[in-house]
């Protein structure tokens, strides 16, 4: 049972995952990349952690959580720079 | 595995998946920034949420010892998503909104932060206004 609602899973993040894409390519403001790329971010930890359970490792544990990481340190230097023109001033 | 366990573990995929699918959708549905903002907050907590927590019980029925270290993530992202949302809205009202006509007097000494970070002395936006409505 664990297998179908993991496919479940796997089809509902694929979807979200084009909606971010569309969201990204068609903008229209800055803004609204930065937030697509942010949500990106979060159903990418979801993918992985997912697909940690059907491989039955937690190897891809780790990748998530430098995933989150990352993603919120990229978003916060995104924004400040677009905020003051420089990220560490 | 029991079929219990194994019952609410599927569940609990199944609404995170939904729940990221709604967040994701909410975003691409919702007409201006600001709206959109609220949207992907519910892929945050609920959606991945859900799903790290099945996963936490996963492994231990799987393992046999039980981790809390999948709650990392959920605490990262509880703690950096206000942070996240806050600095993405300042940024949007930088680039689109005009701090005259859209938004109301600060009523202090200086502006609002986001268009003035650091106020030049004896500046009174509440003049300003004053002036644009005489």
């Amino acid at each position: 049972m664990i297998d179908y609602a993991l496919n479940f899973g796997f089809i509902c993040v694929s979807l979200a995952l084009l909606m971010n894409l569309w969201r990204l390519t068609i903008g229209p403001t800055t803004a609204d990349r930065i937030l697509a790329v942010d949500t990106m971010t979060i159903n990418a930890i979801a993918l992985l952690v997912m697909y940690g359970i059907a491989k039955g490792t937690s190897m891809y544990f780790e990748g998530a959580l430098l995933l989150a990481m990352f993603g919120f340190v990229s978003t916060v230097a995104y924004c400040k720079f677009i905020l003051r023109g420089d990220i560490i001033e | 595995m029991p079929f219990i366990v194994e019952l609410i573990i599927s569940l609990l995929i199944v609404i995170g998946g939904l729940f990221l699918l709604i967040g994701s959708f909410g975003m691409l549905k919702l007409r201006e920034l600001l709206p959109r903002l609220h949207a992907p907050t519910k892929a945050t907590t609920v959606g991945v949420g859900g799903v790290l927590i099945a996963s936490m019980l996963f492994f231990w029925v799987e393992r046999g010892h039980f981790t809390i270290h999948e709650l990392l993530i959920t605490l990262f992202l509880f703690l950096t998503a206000p942070i996240t949302a806050n600095l993405i809205a300042k940024a949007y009202m930088l680039l689109n909104v005009d701090p005259h006509t859209d938004l109301p007097p600060s009523e202090q000494n200086e502006g609002w932060a986001t268009f003035d970070p650091v106020g030049p002395e004896g500046y009174d936006p509440s003049e300003e206004y004053e002036e644009k409505e005489s």
